[in-house]
């Protein structure tokens, strides 16, 4: 998995709460089999006044100029700002695969739907929350600024904006160190394939029926 | 030491290791898979050098992208006419005969959407854990399994390991005492439960629905409230174990038989919550005061009473709400202050893994019987959840009850619920749809969802616009 250490980049708004995974990447594009090539069709119908098709070439398409994303100022955004319960609904991970795709680095919100969260870690995407005070901050900044970039340290779990803001962020541990590190989660607990063998043999005793009724 | 809630107990008997940072692993009992979120996960297996830790573990089905056109799914994969659908469906068929994964093909008898199969074959089963990379996994809840959707790498993650690194979640009770009104289904409860809390009220949360309203429930109706648990946010529904979800898991495929049985009924018993255990968060609702819900807006938690009206913008006093608000009233093309009942629809779907049991195809018939679909409704799609309850229907003289009042019977599928196949609105097109989500976009680009009851839906059907099915003789039973 790719790793996340430090980052710093431009940033590009998601200006509404709710945000759910149907609008990030739209179901048409889930027919594919492949993990890559979502980031064109990120955000879709937001993005375009056209209905995009699975495979087909977006460079032609004609663009939403009121969405923001399109402006020129945020062409190149890493980072994304936006509001409450992002990610919220279905379980796809190909919306952080498009996210990731189209370039970002990190997301900041003041929370995230839980699936979504956990999907982000596996793609090397990092979910920042912060409080909707200091969302709101970076916000009101964003808007008066063109070019505004901020800086993210996942070791020291803060977001350093440029007119001296330092705001701190929590995360668990044990994402903290996988993303830092790149770790191969499976890897990782294979390393516990003892532990998972003694459970199941205990289990197997115990419920022997949630063993061997599906062939 | 405090007695536990049935969420603690199937976190503790699913416990391989807790480790230090917090994390944990758990093992995983049961897990389902689809043609829409698997194919990354075999790759990832594949690439890795990796195979399935078990094998008896998992049972796979088509169900996201295919057709419900019986000509077209009479043809199989192999006719399907969307060729990356195609690709996608032969690559489930695929990977399950490669590794010998037990797969119900898509026109083989129990075939079904994933959490109609799962249950109905006996293939989730009380105190299990149950994973699926779909969102809508909490309807295994229903028989007191641990059940929450993953992503594609947790997919890859049970395949390669039977286990999930996780963190254990905090314990919210819903509980609605009281008796529901005629014509107020299960669909009604959990719509108006989200409409409560709202979408992220449930974030972070194991939700156990509990009080008199679930214990009378049928566990297909308590199938149709955990299913929307993730509405609400939550990752997770349960509802305890009592005679009636035994009564449910006997005789089924998967169940164990004789001995065995009455060992495990023996352990089911005891996957209720503990009298004195404590929830971290308690939520209350009132069953007399449940009516019909609809929702008006883009977000399941945009619902009201088919009595009511649509809000309007000056009833939001929060700006950014009221942001929402005037985004989806437009979106929807509806006018604040506009009776709720008064929306016309154009079309109507009766399915998904919400609303789309042996029950709800009852429900929606005894509203349709010796009635007429509304001139200017251009499509009712009836979508049974799987090829069991289409089997059951037909039986039953539903599908000719469906098709006198002018409603298309269909092939099982996910269908119109995320219009991953041919099965879709069109811009603008107002549906009544028995479904979970009414997103933006979810049922075609530009479609407009009301979700509600199939009972309600039916009636929409009948009369041309939303109506309270409560006014239609014989509709509200």
């Amino acid at each position: 998995m790719k790793a996340f250490t430090t980052h710093r980049g431009l940033v590009g708004p998601m200006d509404r709460a709710n945000v759910d995974t149907d609008m990030i990447i739209p179901k048409q594009f889930l027919k594919s089999i492949k993990r890559s090539g979502f980031g064109p069709n990120l955000f879709d119908e937001l993005r375009y006044m056209d209905e995009g098709q699975p495979g087909a070439d977006c460079s032609n398409r004609p663009i939403n100029p009121d969405f923001p994303l399109n402006q020129a100022r945020f062409k190149g955004a890493s980072i994304l700002l936006a509001r409450k319960n992002f990610g919220c609904g279905s379980s796809r991970e190909h919306a952080p695969w498009a996210l990731e795709d189209y370039g970002f680095n990190a997301v900041i919100a003041p929370s995230y739907a839980d699936i979504f969260y956990n999907n982000c870690f596996k793609n090397g995407l990092l979910p920042v929350i912060l409080t909707e005070e200091q969302v709101d901050i970076l916000f009101a900044q964003m808007d008066a600024e063109q070019g505004y970039e901020l800086s993210i340290d996942l070791q020291a779990q803060t977001v350093t904006t440029d007119s001296g803001h330092v705001f701190s962020f929590e995360l668990d541990q044990f994402r903290k160190d996988c993303l830092l590190k790149g770790l191969d989660e499976i890897g990782l607990t294979l390393q516990e394939a003892d532990a998972i063998k003694a459970y199941e043999t205990n289990r197997a005793q115990q419920h022997p029926w949630v063993f061997g009724a599906i062939k | 030491m405090a007695g536990r809630t049935l969420y603690d107990k199937l976190w503790d008997s699913h416990l391989v290791k807790q480790n230090s940072d917090g994390s944990s692993l758990i093992y995983i009992d049961r897990h389902v898979i689809h043609e829409v979120t698997s194919p990354q996960a075999f790759e990832g297996l594949r690439i890795a050098g990796r195979k399935p830790w078990r094998l008896d573990t998992n049972i796979a089905t088509p169900d996201h992208n295919i057709s419900t056109d019986k000509t077209e799914r009479d043809a199989g994969v192999a006719g399907m006419s969307d060729e990356v659908s195609r690709i996608q469906v032969q690559t489930l068929d695929d990977n399950c005969d490669l590794y010998g994964i037990k797969e119900f093909k898509i026109n083989e008898m129990g075939q079904g959407i994933v959490h109609v199969m799962g249950p109905e074959l006996g293939a989730t089963m009380p105190g299990m854990t149950v994973v699926c990379g779909d969102s809508h996994t909490a309807t295994h809840g229903a028989l007191a399994c641990l059940a929450h959707g993953i992503g594609t790498s947790e997919v890859e993650h049970v395949l390669a390991t039977q286990c999930l690194v996780a963190k254990k979640m905090k314990n919210m009770r819903v509980t609605v005492e009281g008796t529901l009104g005629v014509g107020v289904t299960p669909k009604d409860v959990v719509l108006a439960i989200i409409g409560q809390i709202g979408t992220a009220g449930g974030n972070e949360h194991a939700i156990e629905f509990a009080g008199s309203v679930f214990r009378d429930m049928s566990i297909e109706g308590r199938m149709t409230v955990c299913n929307m648990a993730i509405e609400a946010g939550a990752r997770v529904g349960m509802v305890a174990v009592d005679d009636k979800t035994i009564d449910y898991c006997e005789g089924r495929q998967f169940v164990p038989r004789g001995e065995m049985f009455d060992q495990a009924v023996s352990y089911w018993r005891s996957l209720t919550t503990d009298s004195d255990a404590v929830f971290d968060t308690e939520v209350v609702l009132v069953a007399e005061e449940i009516a019909p819900q609809v929702t008006w807006g883009t977000s399941p938690e945009m619902v009201s009473a088919v009595t009511a009206s649509v809000p309007t913008l000056e009833q939001q006093p929060n700006e950014e709400k009221r942001k929402g608000l005037e985004r989806a009233l437009e979106y929807m093309g509806l006018e604040g202050g506009q009776a709720i009942d008064s929306i016309a629809v154009d079309r109507v779907f009766i399915g998904s893994c919400t609303n789309s049991r042996i029950e709800d195809m009852r429900a929606a018939a005894a509203v349709a019987k010796g009635r007429k679909v509304a001139s200017s409704v251009k499509q009712v799609l009836i979508v049974p959840g799987s090829q069991m309850v289409k089997a059951q229907a037909e039986a039953e003289g539903l599908d000719k009850i469906f098709t006198e009042a002018g409603m298309d019977w269909r092939e099982p599928g996910c269908s119109m619920c995320l219009a991953m196949n041919a099965d879709k609105l069109g811009a603008g097109e107002h549906c009544a749809s028995t479904s979970n989500r009414n997103f933006e976009g979810r049922q075609g680009n530009g479609g407009r969802t009301h979700l509600m009851s199939p009972a309600m839906a039916a009636a929409a059907a009948v009369a041309g616009h939303i109506v309270d099915v409560r006014s239609f003789e014989g509709g509200a039973e």
